[in-house]
């Protein structure tokens, strides 16, 4: 039987952009259905539309088989059909139990919440489909595979029988994702059906039962998971031959040109967050730095690019300590900087490609005039840059808000290459967007290197480390564990240091200033 | 000088401080339920205003103090609907909403007591009506605290009824859970069907409500007549007092009542021959002092929420 189907459904948006085509999708009742494609296929606008955030522009949805109007998520709720965005839609000074009981709430009389009974639903229903969550921790303390799970919750609960979920595994660690696939297979078997949206194949092929691939706002086709390779899906996606075809010519390092001796941060709270970190990064190699999200990156790249301060040790650039020093002077040093959110860091949505492009050397020629500045230079500044990186874009002046996750991120990309810089650190630069703009990214900065840059590279994606660094040091909760040359590593290699079950001793680390 | 320090152990100095906190008790309690549900309602001093109006006038018309207090708070509620109907479907900015109605407020209250009265001043020449007092016989006879607390002003005691009711209502019931789930993440509340737009229109209405108390509490309690612009920034004060208290109630009336302290020392100074321009200003640096603390904090809890 099939839960939910959507049949010859077309989705044309007001601004003439055709998401969807024609489309027919459906999953069987109990089945794990993956849907992937680049970014911009029209995955999330078919979710949307199966969860009435959408109305077809024409086409029909059937639920269990049954035609379905639906005007709002709340007509797809009633009928069984829950999702789980990408970004959580929970309350965080709220606690689990009243995330996962709002808007149904039980009384005790006229007036009260009944927070006993609370409780009580939610344990209940806990231990039927059998997962646990700490009821009366804040959601604001847990980490994120926990909030996913308070996530999914709030749908069983409204009787979802049809689970849908955008991208649930791009914000988990790697024991996370484990953790959410268990939790998944297991609803599966209680006849849950779910629909995820995905860009790591290797968990497509991990756990899916059939697979969707989209194309353009077109379904390229459906197939059972053991009919395809990871590569056939690759080329169904992208509709060519698909070549992994990085190579990488051995590096050639050239003198220092960012220091780092050790280097110390504490959070406000005390927690010891970077722990005497000491490493080289020369001219001509990708550095990269791995660790499971959460070990003192994030911190590690604020404090580098001056947006996070009170670090103590020494971050030498030619020669002179600059720890501490503003953005924008480091900026000046020719450090530039690839934010791992690009929505909140990386860009001003609500201003134009163009206008992103050069955020960073506005009050610069050829783009400030003496008073105004000069829109036609950066308007053809903006259009050189988009052909470069190839950025689908109708033109320089559309919106940044109005570009998909890839398109958006070439934009940052591609200010933060073009400014000459001496050292590019790349926090997660491909994270969360479609395979062509990743390995175009890549490609990009192994360019960079080729040049005689130095590339700082922070990545938890094992794939994107092994695939174009040089050197690679493993962070574990806030110290450098290891430091290994990319030669015939593999991904397990890395894996034991990544999970602090393995580390180098420290005379094989003394090592790193010298090299 | 050991005069004044007497003054903080003598039951009527306190028993002018709960007199004097009552209408910021009252703002305060508008101000937070309006704020918890993510509107900050700037117009507080202007519903005030009008409360205090028209609860006197419709009071000293009918002759009767009761229904000139349901006049002065529907007529609070009908600036809330308005300020409502603005930042919710017209789709103003709150602020300037708020401004707007504080404007309207200190402006139409004086065009009508002019048409009423043909006097711009105050409203005394239509005799006034009071709420009475209220002399509780078992309150009466505790020492100092019945000097305290007894004899108020019937409203006073439901400003501080009014607290806990607040309290509850914010933490314990689902209308409250509802009003707090859309002031911190809009999109958690729509994403479980409760709508956002209603929770916002009973939020300001409620605080209309609360307004029209601490309106009509200053012209049928306070002093019993109305004049000119006299809330006098109450409703800004009370905005600080509520930041001051986060989303705690009593926390908030807690605020209301150091300003309620702050004014009532000001009175205290002035029998000390101290100019009253001076003492006057004792809640406003208040005020300064506060929302500056308030920022501080805002700028911390704000990088905390950030992180989820």
């Amino acid at each position: 039987m099939k839960a939910i189907e959507a049949i010859n459904v077309t989705k044309v948006y007001p601004n003439g952009v055709v998401a969807n085509r024609n489309v027919n999708f459906s999953a069987a009742v109990g089945e794990i259905h993956a849907v992937v494609g680049e970014n911009g296929a029209g995955k999330t606008t078919l979710m949307k539309i199966l969860f009435g955030m959408e109305k077809p522009t024409s086409g029909e949805i059937r639920i269990f088989e049954k035609p379905a109007q639906l005007n709002s998520p709340h007509d797809a709720i009633a009928l069984g059909v829950g999702m789980v965005h990408q970004h959580f839609m929970l309350v965080p000074s709220f606690t689990v139990a009243e995330n996962i009981m709002l808007g149904i709430e039980p009384k005790k009389n006229l007036f009260s919440l009944d927070f006993k009974r609370m409780e009580q639903i939610i344990s209940e229903y806990a231990k039927k489909v059998n997962f646990e969550l700490p009821i009366w921790e804040k959601v604001m303390d847990l980490p994120v595979g926990v909030k996913q799970r308070v996530e999914i919750m709030k749908a069983l609960i409204r009787g979802a029988k049809v689970l849908i979920l955008d991208e649930p595994s791009s914000v988990l660690t790697p024991q996370e994702v484990n953790e959410l696939f268990v939790v998944l297979k297991n609803l599966s078997q209680q006849g849950i059906t779910i629909i995820f949206i995905t860009h790591k194949l290797n968990e497509v092929k991990q756990i899916a039962d059939r697979i969707t691939i989209m194309r353009e706002g077109r379904v390229v086709g459906t197939y059972r998971n053991e009919e395809l390779t990871e590569s056939q899906i690759v080329e169904l996606m992208i509709g060519r031959k698909f070549e992994y075809d990085i190579s990488r010519v051995k590096a050639v390092p050239g003198e220092p040109l960012l220091v780092v001796k050790n280097l110390n941060y504490f959070r406000e709270d005390g927690a010891h967050i970077l722990k005497n970190l000491s490493f080289v990064l020369r001219s001509g190699e990708i550095l990269a730095i791995a660790g499971l999200e959460g070990n003192g990156q994030k911190e590690l790249v604020e404090i580098l690019t001056g947006l996070r301060e009170n670090a103590s040790g020494e971050m030498l650039v030619g020669g002179k300590n600059v720890l501490g020093a503003k953005p924008w002077q480091l900026r000046q040093l020719g450090i530039s900087h690839i934010p791992d959110d690009r929505i909140e860091v990386g860009s001003a949505l609500d201003m134009s490609v163009a206008e992103n492009m050069i955020s960073d050397r506005y009050d610069q020629q050829p783009f400030s005039g003496r008073v105004v500045y000069r829109k036609r230079s950066v308007i053809e500044f903006a259009r050189r840059l988009i052909k470069e990186f190839s950025i689908r874009v109708k033109s320089p002046t559309t919106l940044v808000r109005m570009l998909s996750g890839g398109n958006m991120q070439k934009v940052v990309v591609a200010r933060e290459l073009t400014n000459e810089p001496k050292v590019v650190i790349a926090n997660q630069p491909t994270h969360g967007i479609d395979v062509a703009s990743s390995e175009f990214i890549r490609k990009k900065l192994l360019q960079m290197r080729d040049e005689g840059r130095g590339v700082l590279l922070v990545s938890t994606d094992l794939q994107e480390v092994l695939q174009i660094a040089d050197r690679i040091l493993v962070l574990y909760k806030g110290e450098i564990v290891a430091h290994l040359q990319n030669e015939n590593l593999t991904e397990t290699d890395l894996g034991f240091y990544m999970l602090g079950t393995k580390r180098q001793n420290p005379e094989e680390l003394k090592e790193l200033l010298t090299l | 000088m050991s005069n004044f320090f007497q003054n903080f152990i003598d039951p009527a100095f306190w028993y002018s401080v709960l007199r004097v906190s009552t209408p910021l008790l009252f703002a305060v309690m508008a101000a937070l339920v309006s704020s918890i549900s993510g509107s900050i309602n700037i117009g507080i001093e202007g519903m005030m205003l009008m409360a205090a109006f028209w609860g006197n006038v419709v009071g000293a018309f009918v002759k009767n103090p009761w229904i000139g207090l349901v006049a002065g708070v529907a007529s609070a509620m009908a600036m809330s609907l308005l300020l409502a109907f603005s930042h919710l479907k017209l789709r103003v900015n709150l602020v300037i909403a708020g401004v707007a109605l504080n404007l309207f407020g200190s402006g139409f209250t004086v065009f009508m007591l002019f048409a009423l009265t043909g006097e711009k001043g105050t409203s005394a020449s239509l005799g006034s009506q009071p709420i009475p007092r209220l002399d509780i016989p078992l309150l009466r006879d505790i020492p100092f605290l019945g000097k305290v607390l007894n004899n108020h002003n019937a409203l006073t005691y439901l400003a501080l009824i009014s607290i806990f009711l607040v309290d509850y209502l914010i933490r314990k019931t689902p209308l409250g859970m509802r009003m707090r789930a859309v002031g911190e993440n809009p999109d958690a509340a729509t994403s479980v069907g409760v709508s956002v737009l209603r929770v916002k229109y009973l939020s300001l209405l409620l605080s209309g409500v609360f307004a029209g108390f601490a309106g009509a509490f200053l012209s049928m309690g306070y002093v019993s007549w109305f004049a000119r612009d006299m809330t006098s920034g109450r409703g800004f004060i009370a905005l600080a007092a509520q930041a001051l208290g986060g989303n705690s109630a009593i926390l908030g009336a807690l605020g209301a009542l150091l300003f309620g302290i702050a004014e009532a020392t000001g009175f205290t100074l002035q029998s000390l021959r101290i100019p009253s321009e001076i003492t006057n200003m004792i809640p406003f640096i208040l005020t300064l002092v506060v929302l500056i603390i308030y920022a501080r904090t805002r700028v911390r809890s704000h990088s905390r929420i950030q992180k989820i």
